[in-house]
Order: structure tokens, then sequence, then C-alpha cells
């Protein structure tokens, strides 16, 4: 089971929230194929958002083909989400990069902002989404 | 059955041939199953719209029907909590709660009630008038609730509750609509506190309709932009624009791409709120036309 934390002060919709923080359980095991989210009525009662907004991110859970509703029974994990792991290619590539940014005397934060833009501009589709 | 718990059309309610009316040819429709918040400044006609909803009060102008019916009609199937919360203050808890059962034999629902009030760590041999005015509203939406309406209309809900009994009631609220989907109409003036729990928005001004529809949809056709002072923003529709020094920070609704140079966020429902509030004469936006059915 998931438990769902709702910030309300971080600009990204309710809605989005559950789903990145389903996706996240997805990432890190937390959650496995066959698992059953909550209820709505299990997280409206913990979180005090409205159950419509639980109802859209499962939806949406669902277009992904990441969970499936079972009428009457609720919503379960349908697959995982691969990641890349910790000792891929992708990995010390990025890893020799951020090296590179060091040396070249950028800031944490430069190097953050670079990143970020760098992903926006090869992820555009999913800009501030899940 | 229906499809919308509310629908107004010119309504509008005068107290008074010299005051400025009330409300004023108020048009929109909730459709059921939605938990609407009801907002804007003081004096906007929020309390008059809940209390002719609740068929407190009549129009002076135009109709309001609800779930399909007059609110008359209707009087059974809706529950209303005024801001004042109005009980009998020589009363028991318990006693109000016996009450409540007896006023409404077909409906009521003992086990919510008394939840309701558990969960507040009161004692149901208390009178009323013993209570704080956060204990009292606990007792009310009690009551409210054990009714099992359709249709909740509550008056600024949450203004004298803590913390904690602010987000219980929120919770046991929003448990209630997924069980049963009631549609719940909440006002009050403080909109971060209807944020997360509300899917539709219904924002007042002297009097007027000035945002409904769907929560999502209202914030995605507004855009929070910031450019360079002197910067186009035609053709977009603007709410509010102001400079400061070389920048320029504005709420518009975009009537396609942001011009060059300008750089668009997505306003909060607070943001969106608020300047519909410092900016009166901005053009309504209604998003509530019926939608097709699903």
């Amino acid at each position: 089971m998931v438990e769902y934390r709702i910030d309300r002060r971080s600009g990204v919709a309710t809605y989005v929230q559950i789903v990145q923080q389903t996706k996240q359980a997805l990432r890190l095991g937390l959650l496995e194929p066959g698992d059953k989210l909550p209820t709505a009525r299990e997280v409206v009662e913990a979180t005090a958002i409205n159950p419509n907004t639980v109802l859209k991110a499962y939806r949406e859970l669902e277009r992904e083909g990441l969970v499936e509703a079972r009428r009457g029974l609720g919503t379960f994990v349908r697959k995982s989400l691969s990641t890349a792991p910790a000792d891929s290619p992708l990995r010390a590539d990025l890893d020799a990069w951020a090296a590179r940014a060091r040396e070249a005397g950028l800031e944490r934060e430069d190097v953050a902002a670079l990143f970020t833009s760098v992903l926006d501009a090869h992820f555009a589709d999913f800009k501030g989404d899940a | 059955m229906t499809d919308t718990a509310i629908e107004a059309a010119g309504l509008g309610r005068r107290f008074g041939r010299r005051r400025a009316p009330a409300l004023d040819g108020c048009a929109f429709r909730l459709p059921m199953g939605r938990v609407c918040a009801l907002t804007g400044p003081n004096g906007a006609g929020k309390s008059t719209l809940l209390a002719l909803a609740a068929g407190l009060l009549r129009p002076t102008e135009g109709t309001v029907t609800v779930l399909g019916t007059t609110p008359a009609a209707a009087r059974e199937r809706l529950a209303y909590v005024a801001q004042n919360k109005p009980l009998y203050p020589q009363l028991t808890i318990a006693g109000t709660l016996r009450l409540g059962r007896d006023l409404n034999p077909r409906r009521w629902d003992a086990r919510t009630a008394e939840r309701i009030v558990e969960e507040g760590d009161l004692d149901p041999g208390t009178k009323i008038r013993a209570l704080s005015g956060g204990q009292r509203t606990r007792v009310a939406l009690a009551l409210a609730l054990g009714k099992r309406p359709e249709l909740l209309l509550l008056d600024e809900p949450m203004a004298d509750l803590d913390p904690l009994a602010r987000h219980q009631l929120t919770a046991t609220l929003m448990a209630d609509a997924a069980d049963h989907g009631t549609t719940v109409v909440m006002s009050s003036h403080v909109v971060a506190e209807l944020e997360g729990s509300c899917d539709h928005l219904l924002l007042l001004g002297s009097g007027r309709v000035r945002l409904a529809g769907p929560l999502d949809e209202l914030l995605a056709a507004h855009t929070l932009v910031t450019g360079r002072a002197g910067d186009a923003l035609d053709p977009h529709t603007v709410v509010e624009s102001r400079t400061t020094g070389r920048q320029l920070t504005a709420l518009v609704r975009p009537a396609g791409p942001l011009g060059d140079g300008l750089h668009g966020d997505r306003p909060s429902l607070e943001e969106v709120v608020l300047a519909h509030l410092r900016a009166p004469d901005a053009p309504p936006l209604l998003l509530d036309a019926r939608e097709a059915a699903v």
C-alpha cells in the first residue's frame, strides 16, 4: 500500500502529485504488480482532498497502462516502472559529464539549471507534468 | 433524475428598493457530484445565494432550480448549515441528534452523525450552549450529514475550526462525497482553504458570477505571464497586469501562443481569484455550460 502526501503549496496539480507519487513508488519497488492502490475513500479520509481528484489520477495511471481498475474490487498495479540501474552506462555518462561541469567551474545550481533546460528540450511533452 | 444539482437563471435578490441588489442576474449550473467552492469578497452575495438555494429566501428575480425541482420541494434532500450554526442552546448534543432523527425519519443515518461527534471528543450529554464555536460547527455538520443529503450547502463551514478539526471535518465531508456522491457547496473567502478539496468554482463579485466552472478548466484557461514592460499582451484577454521597474506581470486568458519574450506559468487558484478580486472589471468567464453527457 502507498500513502500519498499532498503538498498544497507546490503549485503542482493535486492529481499530478498522486500520479507522480504512485510512479515513484513503482520505481522504488514500494508498489509491485498485483498490489492494490488505496480506495478513493481511504485517500480522501487521510488527506482531505477531493475524491474526484483521486479518481482522475487513477484514470491517468490506467491510461498509461500502469494500473487497472477491477470492478467492485479496486485499482491494482499492472506493471512496475523500470529505471536505469545505478551501474548503467547512462549513469556513467552523466557522472563523467557532472565531473567535467565541476572542473569547468560550474556551481551546483548552474549544473542543475543546465540539466533542467536540456531535459526540457528533450522531453518537452512532459514538461511540468507527470 | 437530473444531472444538475443547482441551476440559476437570471437569479437576483434585493433587500430593500434603495440598496444595490445582493445578487443580480446570476446564471450558472452546478452538475451533481461536484464539490464546489463558493468564494468572493465580503458582501459579494455568497450567503444570499446559499440561502436562496436552501429555500430560506425567495428570489426577487429569476429562478433557482435545486435537484431538478424548487428549493422548497427539495428541502428533504438537501442540508444547509448557516454561517451562525443555529442550534437549540438548551438541548444536549444527544438531544440535538435525536431531533435530527425525528425530523428526518426516513433518511436519518445515526452512525454517521454519532461518529462525527465522537471524532471531536464531545460528550453527548453536553448542552449546546456550553460548546465552543468550533464544537458547535461539528455538531451542526453531524446534523447535516446525518440527514444523508444529496446536496449539502455550507456557509463558511470552516471559519471557526482549529487546523486539526478543519482537516478532520474536510476529510469527513470528502469521504461522504466519495461514498454517496453528495454534491457539496462550501463558501469561504479563504481560497487556500478550499483548494484541494473542491473541483468546481463559483466566484461572485458585487452580486454577479465572475468565474464559474470546473476548477482545473478555469485554471487551465489562465496563464501567469512575465515579460518586459511594454511587451504587447494582445490578442490575449488581460485580467490584470502591472509593471514593476522593467518587469511586466499579468494574468491573461491566452487566445493562442504567447508572444515572443513572454514567459507563461500556470497560476494557482489563489492567484487566479486574487487577480479577479483586484480587477473587478475583468470580463467574467463561465465554463459551466451544459457538458456533454458521459
